[in-house]
């Protein structure tokens, strides 16, 4: 019986159990609906509850601890010579015996018969009905597919009937239970709190997995190449993982890729910081409503485009552009018409981050200006201030530690932004100060160890789980200190 | 008395034209200034706003219209099915040689003689290579069409239709250029006969991957996208609100609650290529799921999404007066009741608003789509989650990476398509804001 049939009968029953539930206490209640402490419908969830949760619990572990066990009894049934071999051998072997398994069901009995005689060849055989086998295929290789699609098929028919009968079980015991003063509806409720609870915990959960794989991932990094040397390395040059050799030639300094983060995100931030916040400060002191209703939105749209187009754009427009404009300026200055500005550079990702940035800092900061008080404002104007003067005197210094939250929630995007620096900044990684080459960033070289054919043993490709973990623990910093000052600042005015 | 009274004596002592100089002048400019740099920021924002779109529409219009050519395709028994095989052999019709039927067809619409063979080269070479599979199609499909002779549509190569288009310039030296002389010569005479002509190119809303510009499409990866929004909108939506439902209206005030507060406020924070790490260790690496599938790029969106949600809900939640709570209580509803009976039907609208707001965030992310391998080379649909495909942002990047300037226009097209769905679905988030939002 397949899983979704077994699911979708589940359902059934817990269908029928509803509806017995709800009859049941509609029963006893003589037809007078106040005898019920619950409602009947609380009745019937109550039922059904009983029916589906432990069988679908019951199903879920059985599916996860099932082929757990079946493959360690397959394992055990290779003979002794395979076993000895070491665990990545027993695992292949394990796979081939699998494929073998999955062939065998499409063979005939005849066929079978000639291979477990050793007639016939296993490979060929196989290969006519479609199923590809990595290697030659052994002879016990048959004798354990064959264990392997019995326990398979036992497995299934015990898992079936232990589940539909669990369901069975549970949903006669609960309408045993209903009664005309059973409190159904706080069983129903407590069994509701839970699952929210359970949801809220996927939240935590989510960063416990990200903490843990990427401790985990890294930590095997680490094994291979030292901290010291990833974390003050000066030189990127991971090499390809060359096969079978473990490849632990490569150099892995993470100091040229933060370099170019930094720099790119500095870049990026002196692009949108002043434009940001005078544009916020316009819409929150100067602009008329009717300007404010539509220039805000559509700074927004900025902020809605996915950033894959705002690479295309530094791709297809503004490197070009700078590339172009730069010989041309160069030809004016000195006759030779060689572009000094690379289509990728630190400039070109810049001034587009920037670009993409000018939203988030704009309406942050509007949010924040807004906040602060009207008495403030008044005061000054009334003192005889101008507009600026009181923007310049008295609005920024009250907002600055909001701002400055702002500001570091901002820079924490611009570090954690993918793929503007993939499309716009180049993959060299190297240290150098000049904003009009390409340099490269952590985000860039995460995509580059992984994208492609990988094994997930050599250190190339763990790496980008190192740098995860530095780009997580850096961004992580600043959204928690942004985070705290926005908060305390906040509190200051409520 | 006197002290009060000396400073009007000693202002009005001085003459009219020396008045006390406070710098008025000067300070109106510095307003006046300040008040540019603003108007300043704005259109900065807006011209770069401006320029995007332009971009891509320039760029990428073009796209939606493909240069077709019409040819009487005489399907002759000699060429596909030479030895009278084909009722036997099934491979027949799969590996017949279907370009000799376009060249022979092409040959004769053009009046080429058939002997000369770099110049039916140069003619062959102006239909799409794709034109193999279509026959080959149509045949397999209807067999007794062997032996007609049927008008068929095939898609122009890249290079004549962005010459049809007027985007290659003519006026560069011919050997510098992908289209020759002679090969627009009989573009224009085609034309004229009516047989080349641009039609609204529907190919880019259904083919999948392809090398070649003219067969490319991104039909596979909205489908590959579709299930991602699909599973991100099926998990997100019921954990979100179940999540934000316990935190604001059941959670005790402790550490642990506030724990989780700023833990979520952080989730929404952390760059989306670290949800492509975790989703490539724990889903992948840990549990075995496929690679390149659309069910682990929902997880991975799904997880990311989740946050979203949950600010949104608690912000719709919170939205709901007292009162109303009061009210169900007071009534003997339970607290539960009174929960998903009254308050959050009240909230919906806002949820719902913050949900098609983080689903279209979620379309449009691709960083961590690449971790989880789903920049893959994807010709057919789907057929379900499991299997390998792509998503319509990672498709614009695989194109993005493409140099050929027939590419440059499909992107641009796809990122139109990519930006028509954003748009659609914001616009929803602002209706339905507008049309269910109350204020209490």
């Amino acid at each position: 019986m397949s899983t979704s049939l077994l699911l979708l009968l589940i359902v059934v029953i817990g269908f029928i159990a509803y509806f017995s539930g709800r009859s049941r206490s509609l029963a006893l209640a003589g037809g007078k609906l106040s005898n019920l402490h619950s409602l009947p419908g609380y009745h019937g969830s109550y039922v059904a509850i009983w029916a589906m949760l432990p069988a679908a619990l019951v199903l879920g572990t059985w599916l996860i601890a099932a082929p757990i066990y079946i493959d360690s009894s397959t394992r055990a049934a290779l003979p002794d010579t395979v076993q000895s071999q070491g665990a990545a051998s027993l695992q292949l072997a394990l796979g081939q015996v699998k494929s073998v398994a999955g062939g065998l069901l499409r063979l005939s009995g005849e066929e079978v018969a000639a291979l477990e005689s050793g007639a016939a060849n296993l490979r060929s055989t196989l290969a006519a009905k479609g199923v590809a086998l990595a290697g030659e295929g052994e002879p016990y290789m048959i004798a354990a597919a064959q264990h392997f699609n019995t326990m398979t098929v036992t497995n299934r028919w015990l898992m079936s009937a232990v589940v539909l009968l669990i369901a069975v079980v549970g949903g006669i015991y609960a309408i045993r239970n209903v009664a005309a003063r059973f409190r159904a509806r706080n069983q129903v409720e407590r069994v509701i709190l839970g699952s929210l609870i359970v949801a809220s915990s996927i939240a935590i959960l989510t960063t416990v997995g990200i903490v843990t794989s990427m401790l985990s991932e890294a930590g095997r990094f680490f094994t291979m190449v030292s901290p010291f040397e990833f974390f003050f390395g000066t030189v990127w040059d991971p090499r390809f993982a060359a096969a079978g050799s473990g490849g632990a030639s490569g150099q892995f300094g993470l100091i040229p890729l933060l370099a170019g983060t930094l720099y790119i995100a500095f870049v990026a931030m002196l692009f949108a910081v002043p434009i940001g916040l005078f544009a916020a400060i316009y819409m929150a002191e100067y602009a008329s409503p009717r300007l404010r209703s539509t220039a805000k939105p559509l700074l927004e749209v900025l902020a809605g485009i996915p950033t894959i187009v705002y690479g295309f754009f530094a791709l297809v427009t503004v490197g070009p552009f700078l590339r172009d404009i730069s010989a041309q300026l160069n030809g004016l200055v000195t006759g030779n018409y060689q572009n000094f500005i690379q289509a990728q550079s630190v400039v070109t990702a810049g001034i587009v981050m920037g670009i993409m940035l000018i939203p988030f800092v704009s309406s942050l900061s509007d949010d924040i200006i807004t906040q602060v008080p009207r008495a403030l404002r008044d005061g000054s104007l009334g003192l005889g201030a101008t507009r600026s003067e009181t923007v310049k005197k008295v609005i920024l210094p009250a907002a600055l530690p909001g701002i400055v939250g702002a500001l570091l929630l901002t820079a924490s995007r611009a570090v954690g932004e993918t793929m503007i620096v993939v499309l716009a900044a180049g993959v060299a990684a190297r240290m150098q100060i000049n904003p009009f080459e390409p340099m490269t960033t952590v985000t860039v070289k995460i995509v580059n160890q992984l994208t492609g054919d990988l094994e997930f043993t050599s250190p190339q490709t763990l790496v980008a789980f190192a740098l995860g973990i530095t780009l997580f623990v850096i961004t992580l910093g600043l959204n928690i200190y942004a985070l705290y000052i926005v908060r305390k600042y906040r509190e200051q005015y409520e | 008395m006197t002290d009060i009274a000396s400073p009007t004596v000693r202002i009005s002592a001085r003459p009219e034209s020396a008045k006390r100089d406070i710098g008025i002048k000067r300070r109106y400019a510095a307003e006046r200034r300040f008040r540019a740099y603003g108007m300043a920021a704005i259109s900065t924002g807006l011209f770069f706003l401006a320029l995007l779109l332009w971009t891509v529409v320039s760029n990428g219009y073009t796209a939606f219209q493909q240069t077709t050519i019409t040819l009487p395709i005489e399907f002759t028994e000699k060429v596909i099915d030479p030895k009278g095989e084909r009722a036997t052999d099934g491979k027949v019709l799969q590996t017949a040689n279907y370009p000799l039927l376009v060249r022979d067809a092409l040959v004769k619409q053009l009046g080429i003689d058939a002997s000369k063979r770099p110049q039916v080269k140069q003619a062959t070479d102006m239909v799409s290579a794709s034109s193999r599979t279509l026959l080959r199609d149509m045949v397999v499909a209807d067999p007794s069409i062997i032996g007609k002779t049927v008008p068929v549509t095939l898609l122009a190569e890249a290079n004549i239709d962005s010459a049809n288009k007027g985007q290659i310039d003519l006026r560069v030296e011919e050997s510098k250029r992908k289209v020759k002389d002679q090969q627009v010569t009989w573009m224009n005479q085609l034309a004229e006969a009516g047989v080349l002509k641009k039609s609204f190119n529907t190919g880019i809303f259904t083919f999948g991957a392809s090398s070649r510009p003219e067969a490319a499409g991104v039909g596979v990866a909205a489908l590959g996208s579709f299930y991602m929004m699909l599973i991100v909108l099926v998990l997100s939506l019921p954990i979100g609100v179940a999540a934000s439902i316990y935190l604001e209206e059941f959670a005790p005030k402790n550490r642990l609650t506030d724990l989780i507060e700023v833990n979520i406020n952080n989730l929404a924070a952390v760059p989306s290529i670290v949800y492509g790490l975790l989703g490539l260790a724990v889903f992948i690496n840990f549990a075995g799921m496929p690679r390149s599938a659309a069910v682990v790029g929902g997880f991975v969106l799904t997880l990311m999404t989740l946050p979203t949600i949950i600010i949104a809900t608690r912000a719709a939640l919170k939205a709901v007066p007292p009162s109303i709570r009061s009210a169900a209580l007071g009534l003997g509803a339970s607290k539960m009741q009174t929960i998903f009976h009254h308050v959050l039907p009240l909230a919906m609208p806002g949820i719902l608003t913050g949900t098609i707001i983080g689903l279209a965030h979620a379309l449009g992310e691709t960083a961590p789509l690449l971790l989880i391998g789903m920049v893959a080379f994807v010709v057919d649909y789907p057929g379900s989650p499991m299997e390998p495909s792509t998503a319509l942002p990672v498709q614009i990047y695989m194109w993005a990476n493409e140099a050929e300037r027939a590419f440059v226009e499909r992107t641009s097209g796809a990122i139109i398509i990519l930006l028509i769905f954003l748009v659609v679905m914001n616009l929803g988030a602002i209706l339905l804001r507008r049309r269910f939002e109350r204020r209490w």
